[in-house]
């Protein structure tokens, strides 16, 4: 009913624009087409300037209303850099954006037509073009030349020290996996990927790096905060991709092809909870490229602790390794012939 | 009364009576089917590409408004959703599938089907003859298979939106695996298969008409047609024209192997995949070749829609500047400069694909480069109006509309091609609004305007000005009203094609915004709705024209009779004596390009 009222509305509206399009037809045809037209340029003329004042200070109400939604600082050493690029770009930007629009409008508006003065035939200027040749030029090499400094730091090679954690993501969710004592992530094949069998990663369970991997999925990553850390990035079946707005990085997870970027975290959860005065700030895993139906839903978080917290949260973990073959679990009990049995049962072939 | 003066001069408009054995005109009977369906005349089969255009851009401006509806108002249902859609909008709400399948076929058909085949169809069809004066495209035939092959892509993709499993869903870009797995989403089954089909025999069209194109620019210009005499109009399809054939292929090959590996077994862009409990038998292959191979054509594509239209708007701004366009060469050259580059820059949409850094510093350099172009022909346009005598018709207004929007549009250009801040911005709303600017609505209002102005071209009428005027202002104030704030949104890493904010922390905060952004999109998409009926109750209905160069421009298609034939001239073929921006010479007005250099006159050219 509602949707039917409004489209009646527009019907109607359009309706009264038109009648009133073609009776302003008539008139002008009636004042004679010379006077119309310079009665449309006046208002046109005033409507272009107006248009200038009028969307400036738009500019300015929505910087005012929305600059405070935009995630505040960075939270890792790379998105400091990206975030300083991009302001310095702002800048330009908004200076040659101001610039131009003022020229154009007040171009517009001055140089409207009228009786008192002709158009000045001036075809060219080899002087001006190469002015606003070589101005662009110079300005795009400062940019390319911060853009490709910046680039390399933060695409070089991680710091020997960096922790490592693996990041997959599949149809609609995130898993993680961290190396344990050994400080190397163990081998995997993706065909041996059996969820039933609690192998989700299809970890090679005869690799001995694997044996002490922690897996886990629907909670958190947890990364060390002033640590760097390099994220390993696989996908299991399309493309996803790793974003993280408050760190200022994104990386495809591509299947078939493991991708990598490292950063170091400058605050942990906690800390910014009393930064953004929002208790509950969590950082955000956003899956920045489109997966199929449930991308919205693709969500993980990150918590970033301090190292005595990731410790201690290490140790509570077991790794995978034993999950999926409790046999193998040192500190269990020995077998006895009952569990032996059940163990067994679970381990069947289906 | 004003009857009377509405149809002054009908003899003018009647006057076109040819001596067949005197010129080359065809004059042979012409039936219903032959005049305006299989029509091999240029002018038809441009209003066929503009026409079909405009059905499209209903359709697809229509999605937008669907999934802005669900964008900005998520929680709320709409109960015609579902009389009209059925199981895809179950209880009044747009299901995650329904919206991807409309942001998919939103972008698909505005990017192809109307900005690229609507916009270089119609201009490039009507205006190649009658600017550089010939009788018709080197082929004609080819140009009449053109529209046909456009037409059975038409269908097919349209027939796509009817299928129970829905149209393809993968994004306008379609990146495999989603699009090569059934499993992967419902848009992937049939769907997707049609979609690639159907892009295939667009890709047909787009080729023929561009081959016909640059055919018929090289070698059927008039006498004294020199390649710098030509309006900016041609160069700008000129060399639109020459992107599309080298690019178009790739994408067609891409198209190709994505069907092999649909249907075949292949794995050109497959591996390693566990989908829905099971492990794929593909292995070796890349995904990533898909996009190397998509955005070869697909970053062209995006000059391919905006050179046309910046070459009809140097040339409308010179006119009702009444100013001849500042720096012809430069316009030139900087048109070829953007069309080199731009084959040069596909690889700054895979920044973060884990592409080698070291190729990432080189497409930023290569992709900056561009705005030194942009930058130029931004500043001649500048320049063009300055001291000039402006007439805001609709069609200039149009035109002065493009540069704000493109300098807008192009300046977060420098933003997201330096890879280095692209690695936050990559995939957000910044993204959208930024292309959006340069490329959609710069490129609509380069299309209206060359409508507006070559519509009593085109129909022997004038379309309505007032409705005009309420389009323009409407529109532009909208386009701002919609994508200025949607690069905030980019700034705080709102990802891109997210149908439901409401459960992120990060990206909650903008609900109100969103809202009015929805707004604002009917709003604007209700005006576009009024100009479409301007458009066509003025082929009928709108007021004649009774001269034969209402805006006293210079180019060769103004000395045609007022509704041109087939064979456009109805004596010989003018001859060309000068550019065709000597406007306001020597105390001029205006000096037809077909007047020779008279004794006296400053400068030549």
């Amino acid at each position: 009913m509602q949707a039917f009222f409004i489209i009646a509305i527009l019907v109607l509206g359009l309706l009264v624009i038109f009648q009133i399009a073609k009776a302003s037809e008539y008139v002008s045809i009636l004042q004679g087409e010379e006077k119309a037209r310079k009665q449309s340029n006046k208002i046109n003329g005033f409507l272009l300037l107006a248009f200038l004042i009028i969307g400036l200070i738009g500019v300015y109400y929505c910087n005012e209303s929305l600059k405070g939604k935009i995630l505040g600082d960075a939270a890792s050493d790379h998105g400091v850099l990206i975030d300083k690029l991009l302001y310095i770009t702002l800048g330009i930007t908004f200076v040659v954006f101001l610039g131009t629009h003022i020229a154009l409008f007040w171009f517009a508006y001055k140089y409207q037509e009228s009786d008192t003065r002709k158009a000045f035939y001036y075809p060219h200027n080899n002087k001006l073009e190469l002015l606003w040749t070589a101005v662009p030029a110079i300005t795009l090499t400062i940019l390319v030349g911060f853009g490709i400094f910046y680039w390399f730091k933060i695409n070089g090679d991680p710091p020997k020290n960096a922790n490592v954690v693996e990041i997959t993501g599949s149809q609609f969710k995130w898993e993680f996996r961290y190396p344990g004592f050994d400080k190397v992530l163990g081998k995997k094949y993706y065909k041996n990927i059996d969820d039933l069998n609690s192998n989700p990663l299809g970890q090679l369970w005869d690799d001995k790096y694997n044996q002490d991997d922690i897996y886990s999925t629907g909670e958190p990553m947890k990364l060390v905060v002033n640590k760097p850390v390099q994220l390993v990035i696989y996908s299991k079946d399309v493309i996803h991709d790793v974003g993280l707005p408050h760190f200022r990085l994104k990386m495809d997870a591509v299947p078939g092809t493991p991708t990598t970027m490292w950063f170091t975290p400058l605050y942990t959860t906690k800390q910014m909870k009393e930064k953004t005065g929002n208790p509950n700030f969590v950082y955000e895993i956003a899956c920045d490229q489109m997966c199929g139906k449930g991308h919205t839903g693709m969500r993980g978080e990150i918590e970033v602790v301090t190292q005595s917290e990731f410790d201690m949260w290490m140790a509570s973990k077991k790794p995978q390794y034993i999950v999926a073959n409790p046999d193998k679990d040192p500190s269990a009990p020995k077998p006895t012939t009952d569990t032996l049995k059940i163990a067994a049962a679970t381990t069947l072939p289906k | 009364m004003s009857d009377a003066t509405l149809h002054l001069h009908p003899e003018v408009e009647t006057s076109h009576h040819v001596h067949a054995d005197e010129h080359d005109v065809h004059h042979h009977k012409q039936t219903f089917i032959t005049k305006y369906i299989f029509s091999t005349d240029h002018k038809t089969i441009a209003k066929q590409f503009l026409i079909t255009g405009m059905a499209w851009a209903v359709i697809g401006g229509l999605f937008s408004v669907l999934f802005r509806l669900q964008l900005g108002f998520p929680d709320q249902s709409f109960p015609f959703l579902e009389d009209v859609f059925g199981h895809w909008a179950k209880g009044g709400k747009i299901s995650p599938e329904f919206y991807y399948a409309l942001i998919t076929m939103h972008g698909t058909i505005l990017v192809f089907f109307v900005l690229t085949a609507g916009l270089s169809g119609t201009f490039a069809n009507f205006l190649i003859p009658l600017q550089i004066g010939a009788r018709d495209m080197a082929s004609p035939f080819l140009n009449m298979l053109s529209y046909w092959f456009f037409f059975l892509s038409s269908i097919i993709m349209f027939s796509s939106l009817f299928i129970s499993t829905g149209p393809a869903s993968g994004g306008w870009t379609s990146y495999p695996p989603l699009s090569a797995l059934a499993q992967a989403s419902e848009g992937s089954k049939l769907g997707m298969d049609l979609w690639l089909v159907s892009m295939a025999f667009f890709i047909v069209s787009s080729l023929l008409g561009g081959l016909n194109y640059v055919s018929t620019i090289l070698n059927m210009r008039t006498k004294g047609m020199s390649m710098t005499r030509m309006p900016l109009t041609m160069w700008g399809i000129f060399f639109t024209a020459i992107l599309g054939i080298l690019s178009f292929p790739v994408l067609l090959s891409g198209a190709v192997l994505l069907l092999f590996d649909r249907n075949l077994g292949t794995s050109f862009f497959l591996s390693d995949i566990y989908i829905a409990g099971q492990a794929l038998p593909n292995e070796g292959g890349s995904a990533i070749l898909f996009q190397h191979l998509f955005w070869f054509l697909g970053h062209p594509e995006v000059y391919i829609i905006i050179l046309p239209t910046m070459g009809i708007v140097s040339e409308i701004l010179a006119i009702y500047s009444r100013k001849p366009i500042f720096g012809y060469l430069a316009m030139v050259g900087s048109l070829f400069t953007i069309c080199i580059l731009s084959l040069l820059v596909w690889a700054h949409h895979m920044f973060v694909t884990g592409l080698n850094p070291f190729l990432g510093s080189v497409f930023t350099l290569l992709t900056l480069l561009i705005a030194v172009p942009s930058a130029i022909k931004v500043f001649n346009w500048l320049t063009t109006i300055w001291r000039g005598s402006i007439r805001f018709t609709p069609a200039m207004l149009f035109s002065i509309g493009f540069v704000s929007i493109f300098i807008s549009g192009g300046l977060t250009g420098i933003f997201l091609g330096n890879s280095t801040i692209d690695i936050h911005l990559h995939d957000t709303m910044f993204n959208i609004a930024h292309f959006h600017l340069v490329m959609g609505v710069a490129a609509f209002f380069g299309m209206f305007a060359g409508i507006y102005h070559w519509f009593p071209k085109m129909f022997g009428r004038y379309m309505n000005n007032t409705i005009g005027y309420i389009h323009f202002w409407i529109t532009l104030i909208g386009a701002y009203l919609i994508f200025w704030p949607m690069h905030y949104q980019g700034f705080a890493g709102m990802p891109r094609r997210y149908f439901d904010k409401s459960s992120w922390v990060s990206f909650n905060q903008f609900a109100d915004l969103d809202k009015m952004i929805t707004v604002v999109t009917i709003i604007v998409f209700a005006t576009q709705l009024m100009f479409l009926f301007n458009f066509f109750y003025s082929i009928y209905k709108g007021r004649k024209s009774t001269v034969q160069n209402p805006w006293n421009a210079t180019t060769l298609e103004w000395t045609t009779p007022i509704r041109p034939g087939h064979g456009n001239w109805d004596g010989e073929i003018p001859e060309v004596h000068r550019w065709p921006y000597d406007y306001s010479k020597d105390g001029r007005d205006f000096i037809p390009q077909t007047e020779p250099i008279g004794a006296n006159e400053s400068v030549e050219h």
